[in-house]
């Protein structure tokens, strides 16, 4: 332990004078004489410039950026070339397939190196049978090094065999995030142990939410928004064998969605990271809460609110279940030409506490680090303007212990976003319940033909 | 024929005429407004005044260096142009060449196209993929650009323009003036070819850059995506910075530079078809 | 003359081959080569299951047999329906603002200014347009917005979740697009009938409706084809609109879904047994519509009896 904060504070000493060289971030053992024989180019697959962002920003040896942004330079003279693909329509994943199938027999410039997953496919990736990231281990990362990480972060990116094969360096608990001033008109209060114990389970949510209705307001903005909360607890994981398996919790989502929207209990916005959906964070909106994991408090909320006086109109508590929302690890491509690199880059931006402690407090993003977390958790200056000064880590880092990863599949963002669609139109009146089961099984046959065992149902 | 009753058509038409013109014109005022209304702004609701956000919404668009959109308006123009070009002087050249010589294959090659004319590029997409993957040219322009070659329904045009409006007569006094085959294409049929080249240029050019299909299954790295590519990715639910005044400002840029292309343009277009070729 | 021409026909054949080569090795390479690996791999099972490719296996018809379980047949007539929805009232608009513009007995000002503005949604870039349009309708979106100020509305109309809804902004975006175009091409053809034709009718008396329907109407029938047929083909492709207007899905209830939208699901997945199939059926459609539209041609082209010594050789050789 301490061995490793000297280590921290070493780095962070050497990143501010800028001297060291991308190889030398470790005492990683007898591999430092290998450098010559790295690849000049380290390709690294993401799906936003979100990762990209915070390696320039925090990574120790960067020197400079092209003016496009495409290549990161290192002071060693290594180039980092950023292949970036929109998740949407799983572009993102194709596109890093394609190149992980041509793996072998590409040249070592253009050799994946690294690149990015989130939960919703991180176990395709983690398969030992597909061969397509290499176990931490291989490139001399040691459970010392990874001691202070959240549990279910190393658990979504175990492999079948036991082996670790990805790092993140993200902590993603989430949270129910609700506008105080709503509170105060509808509960009478917007102290958030008080608020929570009105939503802490599904009843007592739903009471709540007639409340919300009786006061002219809605509970939730999307049905969408309570989605996660109920897919992150089922029981069996979306796929068994070759049949896609619908879980009983998530038919109980249909239910209330069904419900909520019959009864005018949310604002039945048709989902997320749409327009209607950014209104209803604003100031004028009447939607009371949103489910949100830490860096949905930058990404989402404040350029709704920026400049109104809804900035500091905000709380946050642990809500009815516990859930996650996104993550991201880092893995190393297997046959990557540069495993030093690689293994220096995982560990500085999945270990490093200086920079994970940057990255929390200038970021507003919750990082993988349990006892930084906790002690940002107790510590009294730490807190959010836009939570009227609550400090959200305290409500996470509770959260954050309680994520159970054992269900999730391969399978989970196809199954997430067809699912949704294809019940939206149940929702919206369009379809009667059974043909929306049916619509979602044809929609599951054309995006995964090797499901040929169908949908089971509960 | 009276007066009067023209004078009433006259009205009709121009209501008629204000109205369609409303229809197109409104959608693209609340487009320009809302780029330069800021996201807040926006959320407050629609107001038929511009804001003042305008040259802050160019600055993130910009400088965004996920959506290099001025590299994409680049890529899109070299695609377009080049089509364009391409197209219709091939187009004119196989038209010619079927319409002013007689040759075996004549009747079979005019037929062939003809029942090709309206052969989607789309059913061949699969193959077009792997060949182009085949010869290392996936994830380049070029695949987007040298197909144009072929082009059945400009070929159609060009060849009903010239039994039109191109004599075969002109192209005997031609020959008889010394000129070679080549050359009297050049310089005698693609100067009479001119309204039509002009009235498919334009359609081919506004195909080209309208163009998503191939052209997102064909490109990879970003600094080759064309605007359209871009202009979808907006629709996309990870887009992380999600702020509204930036998506209109990327409207607004994606449809600009071809709006000042058109204006240059469209006196060509509009009298150019009315020029017509030699007749009779 | 026509032996003349006959012989001079022959010594010139080289170069009618040279001028049409081009076309047809582009046709080749980029079209026929593709088309036959197309069918080759709808024979098969070959897919990739994210970093598993599976096959290729011979599996015969299957991919065929499975398509037609399942939904193609609706996408076949959602693709019909938007098409028409949007080419009826784009053809008869244009066709009334054609003649409009071309009847000198009008005086219509601005006339330029009209024609521009009714081309400009042609311009705009389809993905775009349907990017803006989605802005635009969602449901707290400027539109709903005007309406709800106006007193018009009471509550959002919500546009992109109802199938009439979804199906009319295709539609209105597809005419939009489209009905300039179709009024610039008309127009062309009509001036380029002989004014001495309207002249001599506007002499006799002709209405404006006799003169459309007796003299406007026969004289432009090869263009009106014409624009019949790239609305056809368009209709047939239709993808970028209906795509980024449901972000891909079809929505709702896949009654957005066009034929090319469920071939890029294929394309996107990797499943080319799949892909291949479908194909093969557009294929199939097109093929269809090809030999429709090469009949209304050949027989077009057949009938008249203008003075066209070219044909006349070419029928005394055949």
């Amino acid at each position: 332990m301490m061995k490793k904060k000297l280590l921290s504070a070493l780095l962070a000493g050497v990143m501010l004078s800028g001297m060291l060289s991308g190889c030398g971030g470790g005492d990683s053992g007898g591999s430092g004489g290998e450098t010559a024989e790295e690849g000049k180019v380290v390709n690294i697959y993401v799906w936003n410039n979100e990762f990209q962002r915070k390696f320039n920003a925090y990574y120790p040896s960067v020197s400079k950026t092209s003016n496009d942004l495409s290549v990161t330079y290192l002071e060693d003279g290594t180039e980092v070339h950023w292949i970036i693909n929109p998740n949407q329509d799983g572009v993102y994943q194709q596109k890093l397939d394609e190149a992980l199938i041509k793996q072998s027999s590409a040249s070592a410039d253009e050799k994946v190196d690294l690149f990015l997953a989130e939960a919703d496919y991180i176990m395709k990736y983690t398969d030992p049978d597909v061969g397509a990231a290499a176990p931490i281990s291989s490139l001399g990362i040691t459970d010392a090094d990874i001691a202070n990480q959240y549990k279910y972060t190393l658990q979504a990116a175990t492999g079948a065999d036991g082996e670790i094969r990805g790092l993140s360096y993200q902590a993603t608990p989430g949270m129910f995030v609700y506008r105080r001033s709503i509170a105060q008109a509808v509960l009478g209060t917007d102290d958030p142990d008080t608020v929570n114990e009105a939503v802490s389970d599904w009843d007592k949510f739903d009471a709540t939410a007639e409340k919300m209705k009786a006061a002219g307001y809605y509970m939730v903005s999307s049905r969408a928004d309570t989605y996660r909360v109920f897919s992150n607890n089922v029981s069996t994981p979306c796929v068994d064998g070759n049949a896609a398996v619908v879980d009983p919790n998530i038919m109980k989502w249909v239910e209330q969605s069904r419900k909520y929207t019959d009864e005018g209990l949310n604002h039945k916005v048709g989902g997320q990271w749409i327009d209607e959906w950014n209104q209803d964070m604003g100031a004028n909106s009447k939607v009371f809460g949103f489910f949100l994991p830490a860096w949905g408090l930058g990404v989402c909320i404040q350029p709704n609110v920026e400049g109104t006086d809804a900035d500091d109109d905000w709380a946050a508590c642990s809500g009815p279940q516990p859930f996650y929302w996104g993550g991201t690890w880092l893995l190393a491509a297997e046959g990557t030409d540069n495993p030093e690199h690689v293994k220096d880059i995982m560990l500085q931006m999945t270990t490093n506490r200086e920079i994970l402690r940057a990255i929390t407090v200038e970021d507003n993003d919750m990082t993988n680090d349990q006892p930084l977390m906790e002690e940002l958790a107790e510590d009294p200056s730490f807190s959010s303007p836009l939570l009227g000064g609550q400090n959200h880590i305290a409500v996470l880092s509770d959260v954050a212990v309680n994520i159970d990863l054992s269900n999730i599949s391969p399978y989970d963002q196809g199954f997430t976003e067809l699912f949704q669609n294809t019940f939206g139109d149940y929702f919206n009146n369009v379809i009667d319940f059974e043909t929306a089961k049916s619509n979602f099984e044809t929609a599951i046959a054309e995006r995964y033909p090797e499901l040929t065992g169908g949908v089971k149902w509960p | 024929m009276d007066k009067r009753s023209n004078a009433i058509l006259t009205a009709i038409a121009h209501v008629v005429l204000i109205f369609l013109s409303f229809l197109c014109l409104f959608f693209f005022y609340i487009l320009i407004i809302n780029s330069t209304r800021s996201h807040v702004e926006l959320q407050r609701g629609f107001s038929f005044l511009p804001g003042g956000s305008f040259l802050t919404n160019l600055n993130n668009v910009i400088n965004d260096p996920a959506i290099p959109i001025l590299k994409g308006i680049v890529n899109s123009l070299i695609v377009s142009t080049f089509c364009a070009a391409i197209t219709t002087y091939f187009s004119a050249l196989t038209a010619y060449g079927l319409y002013a010589y007689q040759f075996r294959l004549n009747k079979a090659a005019f037929t062939f196209i003809m029942m090709i004319l309206v052969m989607p590029t789309q059913v061949t997409a699969l193959g077009f993929l792997r060949l182009i993957t085949t010869m290392g040219m996936d994830d380049s322009l070029l695949p987007l650009i040298i197909p144009s070659v072929a082009s059945p329904a400009v070929f159609y045009f060009m060849y009903s323009y010239m039994q039109s409006s191109l004599p075969l007569e002109l192209v005997e006094a031609a020959r008889i003036d010394g000129s070679n085959e080549f050359g009297t294409f050049n310089r005698i049929v693609l100067p009479i070819m001119k309204p039509a080249i002009a009235v498919q240029a334009i359609f081919t050019f506004v195909g080209a850059w309208n163009n998503y299909f191939v052209p997102a299954l064909v490109i990879t790295s970003k600094n080759k995506q064309t605007l359209p590519i871009m202009i979808a990715m907006l629709r996309g639910a990870d887009y992380m910075t999600f702020d509204m005044g930036k998506i209109y400002m990327m409207i607004t840029i994606a449809i600009v530079p071809i709006i000042i292309v058109y204006l240059f343009l469209s006196k060509f277009i509009v009298d150019g078809v009315t020029l017509g070729g030699v007749k009779d | 003359m026509q032996k003349e021409k006959k012989i001079k026909g022959i010594s010139y054949a080289k170069w009618g081959y040279i001028f049409i080569l081009p076309f047809f090795l582009s046709y080749f390479i980029f079209s026929l080569i593709p088309l036959v690996d197309t069918i080759r791999n709808s024979f098969f099972e070959y897919y990739t299951s994210g970093l598993k490719v599976v096959g290729p296996n011979w599996v015969g018809l299957s991919n065929y047999t499975s398509l037609l379980s399942t939904d193609l047949p609706k996408y076949a007539w959602n693709t019909f329906v938007m098409w028409i929805l949007g080419f009826v009232p784009q053809l008869a608009i244009a066709l009334l603002l054609a003649a409009w513009f071309t009847d000198m007995r009008l005086k219509i000002r601005c006339k330029q200014f009209f024609k521009v503005v009714i081309y400009l949604p042609n311009l705009i870039m389809a993905s775009a347009f349907s990017m803006l349009f989605f802005a635009l309708f969602s449901n707290a979106g400027p539109i709903n917005n005007i309406l709800m100020n106006l007193g018009i509305i009471g509550d959002a109309i919500r546009f992109t979740e109802s199938t009439i809804g979804m199906r009319g902004l295709v539609a209105l975006m597809n005419f939009l697009m489209w009905f300039g175009n179709s009024t610039i091409m008309l127009m062309a053809a009509i001036m380029g009938i002989n004014p001495s034709v309207f002249e001599a009718a506007e002499l006799d008396g002709c209405t404006h409706a006799q003169m459309f329907f007796k003299i406007t109407l026969p004289q432009i029938r090869p263009l009106l084809t014409y624009t019949f047929i790239t609305s056809l083909v368009g209709g047939l492709q239709m993808f970028d609109v209906p795509q980024i207007l449901s972000n891909g899905q079809g929505t709702p209830d896949r009654t957005t879904m066009t034929l090319i939208m469920f071939l890029n699901n294929h394309l996107k997945s990797k499943n080319y047994g799949m892909a291949g199939a479908l194909s093969m059926y557009l294929f199939v459609i097109s093929g269809i519509l090809c030999f429709i539209v090469f009949k209304i041609n050949t027989e077009k082209e057949a009938k008249p009896p203008k003075d066209e010594p070219k044909k006349e050789t070419k029928g005394a050789r055949a």
